[in-house]
C-alpha cells in the first residue's frame, strides 16, 4: 500500500467532514430527520404531504453551496474520469441500489454510523468493499 | 422554520462536501484504490462527520424531540437482511465506476457541471425504475388480499 501523499489532505477533510456532521445535527435537532440524501431525494419521488417542503429545502441548500462558496472563494476543481456511458450506468447502478438498500454514504455512512446503527455498519461494509472492488478492477484489471 | 433549518442544514452539508473533497470524483476514486496511489482523506471526513454526528444524535434521542418542539424521525429498522447487503453492493459499485455518491453529485451538479447532471439524471431514473418494479411486484399482492 502506497500512500498518495499529493493528494492527502487530512486537515481540510477532516474540517469539511465536520460541516457535514455539523449539517447533520442541525437537521435532526431543528427538523428531527436524518440527513439520507439518497432518502431525501427517493421521498420526492414519491411525493407523501407533508413530506416535501423539507426535503426540497434541504436539496437547494446543496443545489445553492457552490454559488455561496464561490462568493468566498474559488471552486476546488474536479477530475471526472467517467465518459458519458460510464456516467449513465453509474448513476442507474447508484439510483436503484441505495433505494434496494435503503441509504447512501451519508444515510448509512455519516448518520447511521453516528446512530452506531449495526444494519448501517453492514451497509457500509457493503458498499465500501464494492467500491474499493470496483476501482481495482477498472484501474487495475481492465 | 423547521424547513428553513432544512435549508441551512443542506447549505452547510454541501459546503462541507465540497471543502472534505469529496465532490472531486478524482479523490473519491483515489480513496477506494487501495492497490494504488491510496489517497485516505476520505476517511477523515467519515471521522469528522460522525465525531460531530454522534454527540448529535446522542443529544436528540435523550431529548426525544427537536429544539423546536417537533417530533424526531428516526429510523426503526434493526435486522439486517439481504435487500440491505445487495442494495449496497450495487450503489458501491456504481459509486466506485464513476466516484460520484448522491450528495456530491447534486452538489456538482448545482456547480453546473455536465457530467454531474447526466450522473443526476441517471441517478433519478434509477429510483423511479426501482419505485414502479416494486409497485409492479407489491401491487396486485396487496389486491389479493
Amino acid at each position: 500500500m502506497t500512500i498518495d501523499w499529493a493528494h492527502f489532505t487530512p486537515w481540510v477533510s477532516l474540517a469539511g467532514g465536520m460541516l457535514i456532521g455539523a449539517a447533520a445535527a442541525m437537521l435532526v435537532l431543528f427538523s428531527g430527520r436524518v440527513a439520507g440524501i439518497s432518502g431525501i431525494v427517493g421521498g420526492l419521488l414519491v411525493p407523501r404531504s407533508g413530506e416535501t417542503a423539507w426535503r426540497l429545502a434541504f436539496v437547494a441548500g446543496l443545489l445553492v453551496a457552490p454559488a455561496v462558496l464561490l462568493l468566498l472563494g474559488a471552486l476546488p476543481g474536479l477530475r471526472i474520469d467517467a465518459g458519458f456511458g460510464g456516467l449513465v450506468a453509474a448513476g442507474l447502478l447508484v439510483g436503484v441500489g441505495t433505494s434496494y438498500g435503503s441509504g447512501c454514504t451519508s444515510g448509512h455512512g455519516v448518520c447511521g454510523l453516528s446512530r452506531l446503527s449495526r444494519r448501517s455498519l453492514v451497509a457500509t461494509g457493503a458498499f465500501m468493499a464494492a467500491g474499493v472492488a470496483t476501482v481495482f478492477v477498472t484501474r487495475h484489471l481492465a | 422554520m423547521s424547513t428553513l433549518c432544512a435549508f441551512a442544514a443542506g447549505l452547510v452539508f454541501g459546503i462541507g462536501l465540497i471543502v472534505s473533497g469529496m465532490t472531486d470524483p478524482g479523490k473519491v476514486i483515489g480513496f477506494l484504490d487501495v492497490a494504488g496511489l491510496w489517497d485516505p482523506s476520505l476517511a477523515f471526513v467519515m471521522g469528522g462527520a460522525i465525531l460531530v454526528g454522534f454527540f448529535a444524535f446522542a443529544l436528540a434521542g435523550k431529548r426525544g424531540q427537536t429544539f423546536l418542539g417537533g417530533a424526531l424521525h428516526l429510523p426503526s429498522r434493526r435486522d439486517i437482511d439481504g435487500r440491505l447487503v445487495a442494495g449496497s453492493v450495487v450503489f458501491g459499485v456504481g459509486w466506485g465506476l464513476a466516484g460520484f455518491c448522491p450528495g456530491p453529485a447534486l452538489v456538482a451538479f448545482g456547480a453546473g457541471v455536465e457530467k454531474a447532471a447526466v450522473f443526476v439524471a441517471a441517478m433519478l431514473a434509477g429510483m423511479v425504475i426501482y419505485h414502479a418494479a416494486e409497485r409492479l411486484i407489491h401491487e396486485p399482492r396487496r389486491r389479493a388480499t
